[in-house]
């Protein structure tokens, strides 16, 4: 069974490529273009992962990741955060909060994919 | 005329007086008497001639005992009186005034000696009360002086000509760096500001000051930003003082090192600067392939191909160049003017008291490591603190707030946290776009603006044991970098009070003829030179030149010029034994040509001294020419002055003066040693010059040539 990938962005831009590039590799995508839109898609798609920009729109990026792991049957779903906000601060912010990993703009979409193909590969594998 | 022959006198005129009556009644009687009764009288008067001597004589007698028993009871006495009177008046302890004459003389002496007394105690009184103020004042200027070495900002003040009144160490140290430069004038007390700080930068800043002033700014004020010889930026801030009758009397200026600010500030607009050039050619690129690639999507494969790549490739450029910028810029960030670097303990400490204050909500505070430190703008950020401690009160009801501090690589974690409360999860979202008012103080920033300020991030970190009951705000800030106390020797603190002189606030104008001016008002150089040898014109050379100031009558010792020079010839090690300096300690030195130009600045305006001043001025005539540099100012030599102010002496060699006047004789044949011990000796010797009425430098130039051209014929 394919594994499950929720992109949490405003911008349909960046959208569209990581769209394309995901389902070019095999995974099954949804989009949600809000923070409330992206807790709503996690109990009714059930991701194995979150691609979540901070900066969206009504609730930001860090809320929904913040809300994520306080909530225990969303544990498991791995968080990988993207910002165009590279500072050091704020990939602190992130971490701390409980993203799995944090990503800044510009990337490089081959690496993205990697990376997340690393985190969704089942464990001892 | 001597006591005896006043007597005499007194005597005589007695007799004469005494004598003159008798004598003329008995000459106005014969001559009215008729020729016959004037014969008898003759006739009688002859047969009693022995009567008439002896009458003589018994009346020269009562002259001589009146006289003498005058003499003895009102004019000697008056004399003695008088004498005592005068002794009375200079002693210090009470002297007794008393009068063995005349019983109203003795009176006299009793009103004299009361007056005495009374006089003496009034002396008494204004001494005392002079003493007080002047140990009061001693007092007042030890502790400024102290004040000023423990301010980190270098302070200094001038008068309104500009003549440097007062300066800390720090502030020498910014404007001139390291002591004795050749190429940077010095900073001295009584020396011109405007060789120390671009004149029309001064000019402009009084102008400003006097235009606020007439504007009736009641605390006018102004800063610049200056370069200063020792290579440094400097932030000047420049207050006025007014003089007493409410004129510009001159200017305190605050110095603080700046460079280090603005060259981050430069650093990060050429950051921007190069994101924004930078970006422009693979914008360009990319777009011209793009629209390329949208408007003929029925090109061939090939030129498709060559297009993608084209986008591919310049994108890759540009995301790393944009990378670069950005890391960049988070180092220039803390360039920030409004930032400074403080110890977190002192900020946490500060928090602790204003959150208890303003937000009534008790403080927890954590030890935190005394060497974390952050770039801060304090005011703002104890505010967000309070904001953030009234709010979890406000809303859910916690009592107390616990702060921490750790470092976490290059960043500090600040940690607000609290053990009795819920706090719901997205309280920050809420606050953190709220302005930052707590209690009756507003305040326009928000917490965003805090961070946003600060480069740092903000948000709620659970943490222990206790679960959701336990928790913190975590700020993420930028750490500082610790900022040194002020190095500076602590032998200094001996020589303290010489940064700064007052009585130069009374100094006139310079442009007065230097001849006329008095000997204590003139500031001087007192100098002395080590050399290989005794003759400058057979090829000796100096190896090294010291010298101290003299200002307003004090010895400045922490003013020293003190140099090594490269003779470029080798040393006779016989003068070696002299002073102490062999080839080792010249090799590396500057050569006379260097060095004279750094002496000729710190001589400036100053009169010269020196022991045997020929010989020196001698030297530094053969060298000026070859170092660009003139000698004008008038010289004097303790050498002619000793023998001016003790023309009985004969030995007017240095130690000897010394000796004689005092000063005991320490640190010899150093160059600023004996400059040191000349300039004891000096200061000395012009104390006795002015007992022999050489007051002015004129007065003093003219006796030392008469006493020169005297010491040649003897």
């Amino acid at each position: 069974m394919s594994k499950k990938v929720l992109i949490v962005d405003d911008e349909p831009n960046i959208v569209a490529a990581l769209e394309f590039l995901l389902e070019k590799n095999g995974y099954e995508v949804k989009v949600a273009v809000n923070g409330v839109d992206a807790l709503e898609q996690l109990d009714a798609f059930r991701p194995d992962l979150v691609l979540l920009d901070v900066m969206v729109p009504r609730l930001s990026g860090y809320e929904v990741c913040q809300r994520m792991r306080t909530e225990p049957r969303w544990q498991a779903i791995k968080i990988v955060m993207l910002s165009a906000k590279g500072r050091e601060v704020e990939v602190s912010k992130g971490m701390s909060l409980g993203a799995d990993l944090y990503v800044t703009k510009p990337f490089s979409s081959a690496e993205l994919v990697a990376t997340i193909h690393n985190l969704l590969r089942p464990q001892g594998a | 005329m001597k006591a005896g022959g006043k007597l005499a006198l007194w005597v005589a005129i007695l007799f004469a007086g005494g004598a003159a009556v008798p004598f003329a009644t008995g000459l106005a009687v014969l001559a009215v008497l008729p020729a016959a009764e004037h014969d008898v009288v003759m006739r009688v008067l002859a047969e009693r001639m022995p009567l008439v001597v002896f009458g003589a004589m018994a009346l020269l007698a009562l002259a001589a005992v009146v006289a003498r028993w005058f003499f003895a009871a009102y004019v000697a006495p008056v004399a003695t009186l008088a004498e005592r009177t005068r002794a009375a008046r200079s002693a210090q302890a009470a002297a007794r005034v008393a009068s063995e004459g005349g019983a109203e003389l003795a009176q006299l002496a009793r009103e004299i000696e009361r007056m005495a007394a009374d006089m003496r105690r009034l002396r008494a009184d204004a001494d005392a009360r002079v003493r007080e103020s002047r140990a009061d004042l001693e007092e007042e200027r030890n502790r400024l002086a102290a004040l000023m070495s423990e301010l980190v900002e270098g302070v200094l003040v001038c008068n309104d000509e500009g003549r440097v009144l007062l300066y800390n160490e720090q502030a020498r140290a910014l404007l001139s760096g390291e002591p004795g430069s050749s190429t940077v004038p010095p900073v001295g007390l009584g020396r011109s500001i405007f060789s120390l700080i671009d004149r029309e930068q001064v000019v402009h800043a009084i102008e400003k000051l006097e235009r606020s002033r007439q504007r009736g700014e009641a605390a006018p004020r102004t800063r610049f930003v200056a370069p200063t010889g020792s290579g440094r930026l400097v932030k000047f801030e420049a207050v006025p003082y007014r003089g007493a009758r409410a004129e510009l009397g001159g200017i305190v200026f605050t110095l603080g090192d700046v460079t280090g600010l603005l060259e981050r500030e430069a650093q990060r607009l050429a950051v921007l600067q190069s994101i924004a050039t930078q970006a422009r050619a693979p914008v360009a690129n990319i777009r011209a392939a793009a629209e390329n690639l949208a408007r003929y999507p029925e090109m061939e494969s090939e030129r498709q191909r060559q297009f993608v790549e084209i986008i591919a490739s310049e994108s890759l450029g540009l995301s790393r160049s944009i990378q670069g910028a950005l890391q960049a810029y988070g180092e220039a960030l803390k360039a920030s003017l409004v930032l400074e670097d403080m110890r977190v303990l002192d900020l946490l400490r500060v928090a602790e008291g204003r959150i208890r204050a303003q937000a009534a909500v008790e403080v927890e505070l954590e030890p935190a490591d005394e060497s974390l430190w952050l770039a801060v703008d304090s005011f703002t950020f104890v505010q967000a603190l309070c904001f953030l401690a009234a709010r979890l009160k406000e809303d859910y009801r916690v009592r107390q707030v616990r702060l921490r501090a750790r470092r976490a690589d290059r960043f500090v974690e600040l940690d607000l946290g609290w053990r009795d409360g819920v706090v719901a999860h997205d309280a920050l979202v809420h606050w953190e776009h709220e302005p930052l008012s707590v209690g009756a103080q507003e305040s326009p920033l928000t917490l965003r603006d805090v961070l946003e300020r600060h480069g740092g991030e903000l948000w709620r970190q659970r943490q222990g044991p206790a679960g959701e009951r336990e928790a913190c705000f975590r700020f993420l800030l930028p750490a500082g970098e610790p900022v040194a106390a002020p190095a500076f020797p602590p032998a200094a603190i001996e020589s303290r009070p010489e940064f700064y002189d007052f009585d130069l606030f009374a100094h006139g104008g310079t442009a007065q003829d230097l001849r006329a001016r008095t000997l204590g008002e003139l500031s001087y150089t007192v100098f002395d030179m080590e050399t290989t040898g005794l003759a400058p014109s057979a090829g000796d050379e100096i190896i090294s030149v010291g010298a101290v100031r003299i200002v307003n009558g004090r010895l400045l010792k922490s003013e020293i010029f003190e140099k090594l020079v490269d003779p470029r010839r080798p040393l006779n090690p016989d003068s070696a034994k002299v002073h102490g300096i062999d080839a080792r300690m010249l090799e590396g030195q500057p050569a006379i040509e260097e060095v004279l130009p750094g002496f000729h600045k710190f001589c400036e305006d100053t009169v010269l001294v020196a022991h045997n001043a020929a010989f020196d001025m001698r030297f530094l005539e053969l060298k000026q020419k070859s170092a660009g540099v003139r000698f004008e100012q008038p010289v004097l030599d303790t050498l002619l002055l000793s023998a001016v102010a003790q023309p009985g002496l004969q030995d007017h060699r240095l130690e000897a003066i010394a000796e004689r006047l005092g000063v005991p004789v320490i640190g010899r044949h150093t160059a600023v040693g004996d400059a040191l011990l000349t300039g004891e000796v000096f200061l000395r010797l012009l104390a006795l010059l002015r007992e022999r009425d050489i007051a002015t430098l004129g007065q003093a130039l003219d006796a030392s040539r008469e006493t020169f051209y005297a010491r040649l014929r003897y």
